[in-house]
């Protein structure tokens, strides 16, 4: 596999490696390899040791004090970061508002928010899907009405992720009714102290509340906080959009949890052997790993291209299918795997009163990961989304 | 062969979901007959078939409710007669006392092995999975050389309990030198465990019915792009093949139901159980995916669906445990 990447990109791997090895708390990593809730304050860690190296935003160019790295280096930050399970970096500053208002945002935007946003004093969480919107992104009703130099925001958000603990959130907002849905939506920056907004949690099938609805009531924003142009969010939401797909096939974490999963069918005992020795199970593990291989080279053949300077296009959404997929047969085989112990319902959220799960801890971690893990194949555009994207826009048909 | 209900099945299956849909709680229900319905006249009940276990399961699914009716009936009451005690099996079935019945050990997956052990009349040993444990007054525990009766409270027996995916309980139980009284055999659990295994997949599929009803529902409703999701052919297809599996299972549950007492039993139990098992995944994983980010939550009515979906295929056996079962009995 080597073969494929360069000197330069092999030392850049051997770099990263160090750095992990010698900055990665084992306090974090054991919580992320037992799918443990982590604290606002454990993730903001994590992002200031990344921070503190430059390697925070590694999408980001160097203009804006990123790491300026190619598409292949960033693949091998994450491959590398997963298989030792440092925590995710959240997308919503790095990964989606950062390349926004870096392509369209204005100068005052930029020097304001960019450097917030790699220092952490700011935590943005995405207000695109409301209640009506989800699949279908641009039929969002969330209205912001200008007063003078004011936006008056009234709606709903949901889908949150992690707002419970954001200062701001960027929004997808109607500013006018007429015409096409897409030509009448706005890029709209909202602090989350302002008052009138309402923040509830919603607690998921594994029990814990990962996401929340926004409330919007009369919220005054000021308008130096539209993003761009009057009207053309839809162009920025688009952007922004293709930004959120790149580590779309998610190899890193396929590769780390197809290593969990061996791991734990060597532990486990059936009829007296390793589970792992089952013939029906190992080789239910062995069709998922070759699939696994399989989509690691779709996913370097496109990073090369995009290396090549072709814009990655369709071709994105065979890879958020086939990863998600992948990903998912890996934790319902994990969880099948540990047999009776997924019996148990791992969740403190859901009963508060509730003992700890009987078995080994990955057990637990195999049930979160499974309940948790259903939203792969809904988020950032459903796979029903990407089999339309690819038959109407790859087939033609 | 006639695939029907008696008149006494349906109409107990009415009254049933009837005093489910009004909240009734097990009292009730027990009061209605859903034990005495699940064992034989001779052993003090009115019922007792395989379809009978298939209505009152099918509706305990299809109501969602967390009853101690599979644990402490269809395996205690079940055991408790086939030992021949038949007072506390006619207890057990009218719901005035609750039997939880130990029978898997830590670490030993599906395969049964037993290691504890007896020294005259004390047992040694730890149990794992035990559901309804925390709120039973007698538990039936598997030792090496037969089943024994604990009393709850009895000195050396000790419990932590837990939530279970199927919204019930269960507790990893602890034995050291515990009273216990011999009841009889190992063999005696043939038929209480088939009867179980038939039950869990009765359960999974009322599961399954609400589950599909509800998601169906959810498509004619919901709309994006205008329309209702339903109209969309992708999500039509899917949908057309998910209560086609779900008809595989309902005959799936049906063979098993009326082989409850034939010579093929086992080979019923170990096809039955792997198809529903199989087909209940499938369920869990389409429905949540049909409704999109609603179905993961926990305040819409399909979470403990699915959970409990997932908890009838992990238990008594996975559809992996039983399609090797089914494959070693080709050669039976």
């Amino acid at each position: 596999m080597d073969t494929n990447f360069s000197p330069e990109d092999q030392q850049f791997r051997a770099d990263v490696r160090q750095f992990l090895a010698d900055r990665l708390p084992e306090r974090l990593s054991e919580k992320v390899r037992l799918q443990k809730e982590l604290s606002k304050a454990e993730i903001e860690e994590w992002h200031a040791i990344l921070n503190e190296r430059g390697w925070l935003a590694g999408n980001w160019p160097k203009e804006f004090a990123g790491a300026g790295w190619t598409a292949i280096q960033r693949h091998i930050f994450d491959e590398e970061s997963a298989m030792v399970h440092a925590p995710r970096i959240l997308p919503f500053g790095i990964a989606m508002l950062g390349p926004v208002l870096q392509k369209f945002g204005s100068k005052e935007q930029q020097d304001k928010f960019l450097p917030r946003i790699l220092n952490g004093q700011d935590w943005w969480c995405q207000g695109y899907s409301e209640p009506g919107a989800g699949s279908d992104l641009a039929s969002v009703k969330t209205t912001a009405v200008r007063d003078g130099d004011h936006y008056v925001v009234n709606g709903q958000k949901t889908w949150t992720t992690l707002g419970q603990h954001a200062n701001w959130i960027f929004c997808l907002v109607r500013t006018r009714t007429d015409g096409k849905p897409q030509e009448g939506i706005s890029f709209l920056l909202v602090d989350m102290e302002t008052p009138g907004i309402t923040v509830r949690p919603i607690v998921l099938l594994e029990g814990t509340p990962e996401v929340n609805e926004v409330f919007f009531d009369d919220v005054r924003v000021p308008v130096e906080n539209l993003v761009g142009t009057e009207n053309e969010g839809w162009t920025y939401a688009k952007y922004l959009l293709t930004h959120e797909r790149t580590n779309i096939a998610g190899v890193g974490f396929a590769t780390a949890g197809m290593a969990a999963l061996k791991r734990i069918a060597r532990a486990q005992v059936a009829n007296g052997k390793p589970l792992i020795e089952n013939p029906l199970f190992a080789a239910r593990v062995a069709e998922v790993e070759i699939e696994l291989m399989a989509m690691a080279t779709t996913n370097l053949r496109m990073l090369a291209q995009a290396a090549a300077g072709q814009v990655p296009g369709v071709e994105s959404s065979m890879l958020k299918l086939k990863g998600t997929q992948i990903r998912q047969a890996i934790n319902d085989l994990t969880r099948r795997a540990v047999g009776p112990w997924a019996l148990a319902f791992p969740s403190e959220a859901v009963d508060g009163a509730n003992d700890a799960a009987p078995g080994p801890e990955e057990a637990a971690a195999a049930t979160r990961a499974y309940l948790n893990n259903r939203k792969l194949s809904i988020y950032g555009g459903s796979n029903e989304v990407q089999r339309g994207i690819i038959s109407k826009q790859m087939l033609g048909l | 062969m006639q695939f029907t209900f008696s008149e006494e099945q349906t109409m107990l299956g009415d009254s049933l979901s009837r005093t489910l849909e009004r909240g009734g709680d097990v009292d009730a229900l027990m009061e209605l007959g859903a034990g005495a319905a699940l064992l034989t006249e001779e052993q003090g009940g009115f019922g007792g078939t395989g379809t009978d276990m298939l209505m009152v399961f099918r509706t305990l699914g299809r109501g969602l409710a967390v009853t101690p009716v599979l644990d402490s009936v269809v395996l205690g009451a079940g055991i408790l007669a086939a030992a021949g005690e038949a007072d506390l099996a006619e207890q057990a079935a009218a719901g005035a006392i609750r039997v939880a019945v130990a029978l898997d050990e830590p670490g030993q997956r599906y395969d049964g092995t037993v290691v504890t052990r007896a020294a005259g009349d004390r047992l040694t040993g730890e149990k794992t999975m035990v559901a309804g444990a925390d709120q039973a007054t007698h538990l039936i525990v598997s030792a090496t050389d037969g089943l024994y009766l604990v009393e709850a409270g009895a000195e050396g027996l000790t419990m932590r309990s837990f939530a279970l995916m199927d919204g019930g309980r269960a507790a990893e139980v602890s034995l050291l030198n515990t009273p216990a009284r011999l009841i009889g055999g190992l063999d005696l659990l043939a038929r209480p465990r088939a009867a179980a295994i038939l039950a869990i997949c009765a359960d999974a599929l009322g599961v399954m019915e609400r589950a599909s009803e509800l998601t169906t529902e959810y498509l004619k409703t919901r709309k994006q792009f205008g329309r209702p999701i339903g109209s969309f052919q992708a999500l039509q297809h899917r949908m057309a093949d998910l209560v086609t599996e779900i008809e595989q299972a309902r005959s799936a549950v049906w063979n098993l139901a009326v082989h409850l007492d034939g010579d093929d039993r086992d080979r019923h139990v170990a096809a039955t159980k792997s198809l529903v098992g199989r087909v209940a995944r499938r369920v869990a994983e389409e429905t949540v995916q049909l409704h999109g980010g609603i179905g993961m939550t926990e305040e819409y009515e399909l979470a403990p669906m699915v959970r409990r979906l997932l908890a009838a295929d992990a238990r008594f056996g996975d559809s992996d445990h039983h399609l090797e079962r089914f494959v070693a009995l080709w050669a039976a």
